[in-house]
């Protein structure tokens, strides 16, 4: 049974240098874990404000009950809202930041 | 918060049509609508820029604004009638099967009036028990309860007497178990209380009641209505008099109720009119009614053997109508202006652009040349079919489970926000009710979120790359429509030399498909420009235009799935699901089919042998690179979301010809769930081969032929470097070859008959 380990690092780093495409199974796995559903936590999304262009990161509560909650976290690249993303979402499986950006 | 929504009623029109638009603004005294011809999608810097047309017209301008209400929930009402006013003393029984007990207050049936507190009726209270309720007036009301919840998704027989003259009232509460095992158990409660006379001329309704009259729309007859039930009800019947419990059973026997007849009012059989709206009364008073935003029907009742799958074979096992909080077919909002189609109009794709303060909303329409008539040997094919299935397609935003399989965080914008603001605009055959069933039927009739030129390039915003092709190209092109299609058959593709799909013409009616195939048998030419194609069977309502049914029966990559023994159509009876589960497999008709889909990044192909054949060579005219497509606005390539692939068990035709192939397609990129019987793990592009999509061409009798791309993000790469690219070579090519007259020969022996 596959479980996070806050020892991979270099699985991060891979998912840094390359948020979309082919990614080694063990990233799979890690991505499947931290984008599984739960109907009881907040999820995100990203509002654009110039379509392709920038985007805000939004929360949704669960239920689907209100619209999403802007953050006032703007990106210019998509990839770089994956990270950040990825980054929050590693902090709450590990109990702590990842010691890179 | 400024905001502004509408619809018009009529998507496909022609010169002399008149198209109707109706507004809701909020939080803006006035809002502005133009009239504009579109031309190309608002997708982005890397695109041709977002400039629709400015078309000249009366309608064009300032009006007042104003909030117009979503009448949502599914019910079914007759008129008030004397029979029913007349009640004194009543028994009111039918089995019912709710699927949300515990969700609040919900009518089942009768003619209870929430606003007036007048009436009697059948109803579950705040924890899912049942009630018989009773009022002439507020203060006047009395009720009687079993005090014990119902459980979800288990039938019951309910009934409820009462007589005003004795003032006894009696309620039974009885699961109805044919297998599994409950602790549930048969409740009867009676008491007397002092009934108060029932006697009014209310509507009987079922499964909401109705809560006085309504200045903005209305559903039915100008009520609101309040309480909406979710679950299914089963021949519901009324007999005048208080009938004791042997009674009861006798109302609802197999035999029927001879020995009651004289004094039965009404016995609605739901299982009559399956395929239209209507409910018929068995009963002396023949009290006929009508269904009220479409539940679902052709649903097994409580009496469903198991052994029966058609709801045709058996509609007496079918006698069950389903109920939904969330069903809406039409909104019924007042018409806000007019636009008239004249001659001056060029076929093409439209929108009324309505704006409110920074808020801007599109509602689409297609202008197709007069009937019969063809002004160019092109037309391009709105996909509105697939449109309209999809539309407000909420569930994609309500959790990370769209993130998954899409391998990106979820984009989302102002305008599908306002599936969130506001929840009566309903939902997509994508989603499921408020109470887990799969929504099978949708509408146009409605404010919806994803058709228009903005916003996520999908459906009708990603085709619209291809209109922008189309006009890089001179705008040489007609446009018509899949509900035409649906409505006139080949008649409506013969003038034109080719046909041009959407990205994902995925869902398609028996009639439509026949038309396809009689257009290429007699010569005609078919550019098939995208993926998932022509997958689902649908049926479209026998009336009502731009409502349409799916049932999302075995196999197939589906947000639901149909209920056991109800995969046939309620509008037509049909066996619902996939093509290739009905004999009519994409790859038949178009060379290829469904084979993954990913969402995460989109690759490109490369060229085959196949493309030097002298059959096919033609169409790289111009073209030296290897590699197609490995580009484009869609995530960087124009193969990828969903992709088809030839497969001669299904139907590709022998001398089909596979010019290019994608590959390197990433671990989202999952085998199709209809080709993994048994799980094996080996499912993703990274170690399945079958994944890719295949660029195929092959000729038909009489000259003609059909190419397809197999790729939705195909067109998102057209319009690449200003149209400077092997994409947009390759098809152009294609197009140009399949609109000229000289026939393409057929590669084989003559066709008998030929």
């Amino acid at each position: 049974m596959y479980s996070f380990d806050k020892s991979r690092l270099d699985l991060a780093r891979e998912f840094k240098a390359n948020p979309f495409g082919e990614h080694r199974p063990d990233l799979q796995y890690l991505l499947n874990l931290m984008r599984r559903p739960d109907p009881k936590r907040p999820h995100f999304v990203l509002m654009p404000r110039q379509w392709g262009e920038s985007w805000t990161l939004a929360v949704m509560e669960p239920g689907g009950t209100s619209p999403p909650r802007p953050t006032n976290l703007v990106f210019t690249d998509a990839g770089e809202a994956e990270w950040h993303v990825f980054k929050l979402r590693w902090a709450e499986l590990a109990g702590e930041e990842l010691p890179f950006d | 918060m400024t905001r502004i929504m509408g619809y018009c009623d009529r998507w496909s029109v022609r010169p002399g049509d008149t198209v109707n638009f109706m507004v809701s603004c909020i939080g803006a005294e006035s809002y502005a609508a133009e009239i504009v011809r579109l031309k190309q999608p608002e997708a982005g810097p890397l695109a041709t820029p977002f400039e629709p047309e400015p078309v000249a017209s009366d309608v064009n301008g300032r009006y007042a604004g104003r909030e117009q209400a979503l009448p949502i929930g599914s019910l079914a009402v007759v008129t008030g009638h004397p029979c029913l006013e007349r009640l004194e003393a009543a028994t009111l029984v039918a089995y019912v099967m709710p699927t949300t007990p515990s969700k609040g207050r919900q009518a089942l049936f009768g003619n209870w009036c929430e606003a007036s507190r007048t009436g009697f009726g059948l109803e579950l209270d705040e924890q899912g028990s049942l009630v018989l309720r009773l009022g002439a007036g507020r203060g006047t009301e009395v009720t009687l309860a079993t005090g014990e919840p119902m459980r979800a998704w288990r039938w019951y027989r309910v009934a409820g007497t009462f007589d005003s003259q004795s003032g006894r009232m009696a309620i039974w509460q009885e699961p109805v178990s044919r297998h599994g095992f409950d602790l549930d158990r048969p409740i009867a409660r009676s008491a007397e209380r002092g009934c108060p006379s029932t006697r009014s001329m209310n509507p009987l309704t079922f499964a909401a009641w109705q809560n006085g009259e309504t200045a903005g729309p209305s559903a039915w007859g100008g009520l609101q209505f309040a309480q909406h039930f979710n679950g299914r009800i089963d021949r519901p019947r009324i007999v005048e008099g208080a009938l004791d419990h042997a009674g009861i059973a006798e109302l609802m026997g197999e035999t029927g109720p001879a020995a009651i007849e004289h004094e039965l009012v009404a016995a609605w059989d739901f299982s009559l009119d399956i395929g239209g709206e209507a409910i018929i009364d068995t009963g002396p008073n023949r009290l006929h009614g009508t269904i009220v935003n479409l539940p679902t029907r052709a649903v097994h009742g409580h009496n469903w053997t198991g052994c029966i799958n058609d709801w045709t074979q058996a509609p007496e096992q079918y006698g069950a109508i389903h109920f939904h909080d969330d069903d809406i077919v039409d909104a019924c909002w007042t018409v806000d202006f007019s636009f008239e189609v004249t001659s001056a109009q060029r076929s093409g794709v439209y929108a009324a652009k309505l704006t409110a303060g920074d808020f801007v909303f599109w509602v689409p329409f297609f202008v197709s040349p007069p009937k019969g008539e063809a002004r160019s040997k092109v037309a391009f094919i709105a996909s509105t079919a697939t449109y309209t299935v999809y539309l407000n397609n909420k569930g994609r935003f309500l959790s990370s489970a769209t993130e998954v399989y899409q391998g990106r965080v979820t984009v989302m914008d102002e305008i599908d926000s306002l599936l969130f603001e506001y929840p009566a605009m309903g939902l997509s055959t994508y989603d499921r009710h408020s109470d887990g069933t799969g929504v099978a039927y949708a509408s146009r009739h409605r404010p919806v979120h994803n058709f228009r030129p903005t916003g996520r390039h999908w459906n009708f915003n990603l085709d619209l790359c291809i209109i922008d092709w189309l006009e890089h190209l001179g705008g040489d092109y007609d446009v018509i429509t899949e509900e035409q299609l649906h409505e006139e058959g080949m008649g409506l593709l013969a003038p034109y030399n080719v046909v041009i799909t959407g990205s994902h013409p995925e869902y398609d009616s028996l009639d439509m498909l026949d038309a396809f195939q009689a257009y290429l048998r007699r010569g005609g030419r078919l550019m098939y420009m995208g993926g998932n194609g022509f997958y689902w069977r649908i049926a479209h309502h026998p009336t009502r235009d731009g409502v349409i049914e799916v049932r999302r029966a075995e196999g197939g990559v589906r947000a639901w799935d149909a209920l056991p023994g109800e995969y046939h159509h309620s509008f037509t009876g049909e066996y619902g699901g996939l093509w290739r589960r009905n004999s009519r497999a994409p790859q038949k008709l178009v060379g290829v089919g469904f084979i993954s889909q990913g969402f995460d990044k989109c690759s490109y192909y490369r060229r085959t042998d196949a493309a030097a054949d002298p059959r096919a060579a033609w169409m790289f005219d111009g073209i030296e690179d290897e590699l197609i497509g490995d580009f484009g606005i869609l995530q960087g390539g124009a193969a990828g979301l969903e992709i088809d692939a030839v497969d001669a068990r299904l139907g590709t035709p022998p001398h089909a010809l596979v010019v290019a192939q994608s590959e390197n397609h990433s671990n989202t990129y999952e085998v199709v769930a209809e080709e993994v019987l048994i799980p094996h793990g080996a499912t993703d592009a990274i170690i399945n081969p079958e994944i890719h999509a295949d660029i195929t061409f092959f000729e038909t009798p009489n000259g003609g032929a059909v190419w397809s791309t197999g790729s939705i993000a195909f067109a998102g790469s057209l319009g690449w470097n200003g149209f400077d690219n092997n994409v947009a070579r390759l098809t152009t090519n294609v197009l140009r070859r399949f609109a000229a007259e000289e026939p393409l020969p057929w590669p084989g022996r003559p066709e008998a008959g030929a």
